[in-house]
């Protein structure tokens, strides 16, 4: 079994919560999520069958919302917006920055694993352009320097 | 002008219930509770002429009053915190900053239309907002304003927080229903809509956040104060959301009806750089572009239609003339395709299609024909669709093409594209 034994509690519990069983896979996906940063198969299967539903529909409906990465990814997740708002002010630069700095393309993960970096749309947070996300958290208004100390900072976490 | 919903905006911990109460917080919901039935509210709201924030400008009370009466069906309301509107993101500001006031707008509501149970739909990437949101549920309800007979009224209901997965189409009322049942969020074909048929297949409400929050206010100063600001026909305040070449970037509340080259120039501090203007979104990525010189318009939903665009959530993307509209309308593109639900064929295969000719018009690839081509599909998309998304994706195309045609035919006859937006997805 790969889901801790706090996760699958709280799994349980969600088991009942609403009028039918397959509405708790959202809130499901979510708890699996925040347990191993991305939803894989084996991961899904247990799930599905401790809330009650399906192992097909819990693959089915993860497979729609592209919040969750479907296979292991960096241990920061580095999504930088590239929707409009964020472009007019120079998310193709951060985005070459980043490249360069981390010295892996768009998709990529550093092969240490602690870097991923993807592209996504619009975030909501359009008057701080431009600006990423980094597993759960915003940030914006992002500046060379910003960047170079997140970076430095969560390197020197890893203490490498 | 007074500011309604941003009045607290910056004071310090106004997320937390003591102060949200100490400024006269949670004074709405006990008035509504006691002196108010709740068919009353509903025609309160009515009154008020508060239309919905979310992008269409229903009017609330209306579409609150089409709840079948005497159901003995669960009613369910539906908080739409997905804001997922390229260039939106004052639902996420009231969320992190003011969120009681969001919520105490919930819980009247919910009395309003006789439902025991509301859901807030969050976005799956606002976590911290979710967050917050969860703390207030838990201090709203030791202080008995959520729960069971809430102060003393007899009246009981129960707040739910639901997350998203980075979805857009979530959004769309009918997706946001089938994703909080647990389905990949295809959007239903209406008729029936969601107050006869909704979650569960249960009459079902469902309102943005910037308006329910405008609710309390409602409630505690009454409907004709409400009706007396902004313009006849579209009261209250709006929350603009600037962004894009503009110097003071940020969301502003002003009047329903401002100017927009008084909202871009004046409270926006001008173009970045002081470069002239060459377009602005007014209403979110999805409502048709405006040039440069149709911006002397008010700020409202009459005023914009009748320039051929919309208020929408009132996102405005200012656009200077560095800007290559090309590759503008291209990552907007990108995003209709990226996020179409797949459902229906114009959609999913047209925004595919527009995809692609944007995709080889900025890699210098594009043809003569295929400015005429874009056109054509985008006009075979719009109003063919199960949901408006393949309007949203079809009206930048069209307004794009129709204003700006004279970059589109120079880059598909070898001119370069002009603007700094780099690389081409895909
Ligand atoms: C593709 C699409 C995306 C939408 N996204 C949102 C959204 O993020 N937030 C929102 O409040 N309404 C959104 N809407 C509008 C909702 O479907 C619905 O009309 C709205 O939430 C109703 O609330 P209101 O009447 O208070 O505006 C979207 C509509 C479409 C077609
Ligand atoms: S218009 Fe697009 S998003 Fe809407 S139902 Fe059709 S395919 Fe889905
Ligand atoms: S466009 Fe980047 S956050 Fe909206």
């Amino acid at each position: 079994m790969l889901i801790s034994e706090e996760t699958r509690k709280k799994l349980a519990e969600l088991k009942d919560k609403y009028p039918t069983r397959q509405a708790s896979i959202m809130p499901a996906l979510h708890l699996v999520f925040d347990e191993f940063g991305y939803l894989g198969v084996e991961q899904l299967d247990e799930a599905a069958d401790i809330i009650g539903v399906s192992r097909l529909d819990m693959n089915e409906t993860a497979s729609f919302y592209t919040l969750f990465p479907k296979q292991k990814v960096g241990k920061y997740l580095i999504q930088v917006c590239t929707n409009l708002s964020c472009a007019l002010m120079g998310a193709d630069n951060l985005v070459e920055y980043l490249e360069e700095k981390l010295g892996i393309k768009l998709g990529e993960t550093t092969p240490d694993g602690i870097f991923t970096l993807w592209n996504v749309e619009c975030l909501g947070s359009c008057g701080t352009a431009p600006m990423m996300q980094v597993n759960d958290e915003y940030y914006e208004d992002l500046t060379r320097e910003k960047v170079d100390e997140l970076i430095e900072n969560w390197r020197k976490g890893e203490g490498s | 002008m007074e500011k309604i919903l941003f009045k607290h905006i910056d004071t310090p911990d106004q997320n937390k219930i003591e102060t949200y109460m100490a400024n006269g917080g949670y004074t709405a919901l006990p008035k509504a509770l006691k002196e108010y039935k709740p068919e009353e509210l509903v025609e309160m709201v009515k009154k008020s002429g508060l239309r919905g924030r979310g992008g269409a400008g229903f009017p609330a009370g209306v579409k609150w009053s089409f709840l079948p009466k005497g159901t003995d069906r669960p009613v369910y309301l539906i908080v739409n915190a997905d804001e997922s509107e390229p260039g939106t993101f004052k639902d996420r500001q009231l969320l992190e900053y003011d969120p009681h006031q969001t919520l105490e707008g919930t819980i009247i509501s919910a009395y309003a239309i006789n439902c025991h149970d509301a859901f807030i739909y969050f976005r799956g990437e606002f976590a911290y907002a979710a967050k917050v949101m969860e703390r207030c549920i838990e201090e709203a309800t030791e202080k008995g304003f959520i729960g069971k007979n809430i102060l003393d009224s007899g009246y009981d209901l129960n707040v739910h927080i639901f997350r998203g997965g980075g979805a857009y189409i979530c959004g769309e009322e009918t997706s946001l229903m089938e994703s909080i049942e647990g389905w990949r969020a295809l959007s239903r074909q209406k008729p029936p809509f969601p107050a006869g048929e909704g979650l569960w297949r249960c009459p079902t409400i469902i309102n943005n956040v910037e308006t329910l929050s405008n609710v309390p206010h409602i409630v505690n100063k009454g409907a004709e104060w409400f009706a007396s600001i902004g313009t006849e026909k579209s009261t209250g305040t709006k929350i603009y959301c600037l962004s894009g070449h503009v110097n003071r970037p940020g969301n502003y509340e002003l009047e329903m009806g401002v100017n927009l080259k008084e909202l871009i120039y004046e409270y926006g501090g001008g173009i970045l750089d002081d470069r002239p203007l060459k377009a602005v979104i007014p209403g979110g990525s999805s409502t048709p572009v405006l040039k440069a010189d149709e911006i002397d318009v008010k700020m409202d939903f009459e005023s914009l239609a009748a320039k051929g665009t919309m208020l929408g959530s009132a996102g405005v993307i200012v656009m200077h003339d560095g800007t290559c509209m090309v590759s503008a309308l291209h990552r907007l593109i990108h995003f209709y395709e990226h996020e179409s639900c797949g459902k229906c064929t114009p959609c999913r295969e047209g925004t595919n299609w527009m995809q692609k000719i944007l995709t080889r018009m900025i890699r210098g690839e594009g043809k003569p024909e295929d400015v005429d081509l874009l056109f054509d599909i985008a006009s075979n998309v719009i109003g063919n669709t199960v949901c408006p998304l393949g309007d949203a994706a079809a009206m930048p195309v069209m307004s794009f093409v129709e204003k700006f045609r004279d970059e589109f035919d120079n880059i598909c006859n070898g001119g370069k594209p002009k603007g700094t937006l780099k690389f081409p997805f895909k």
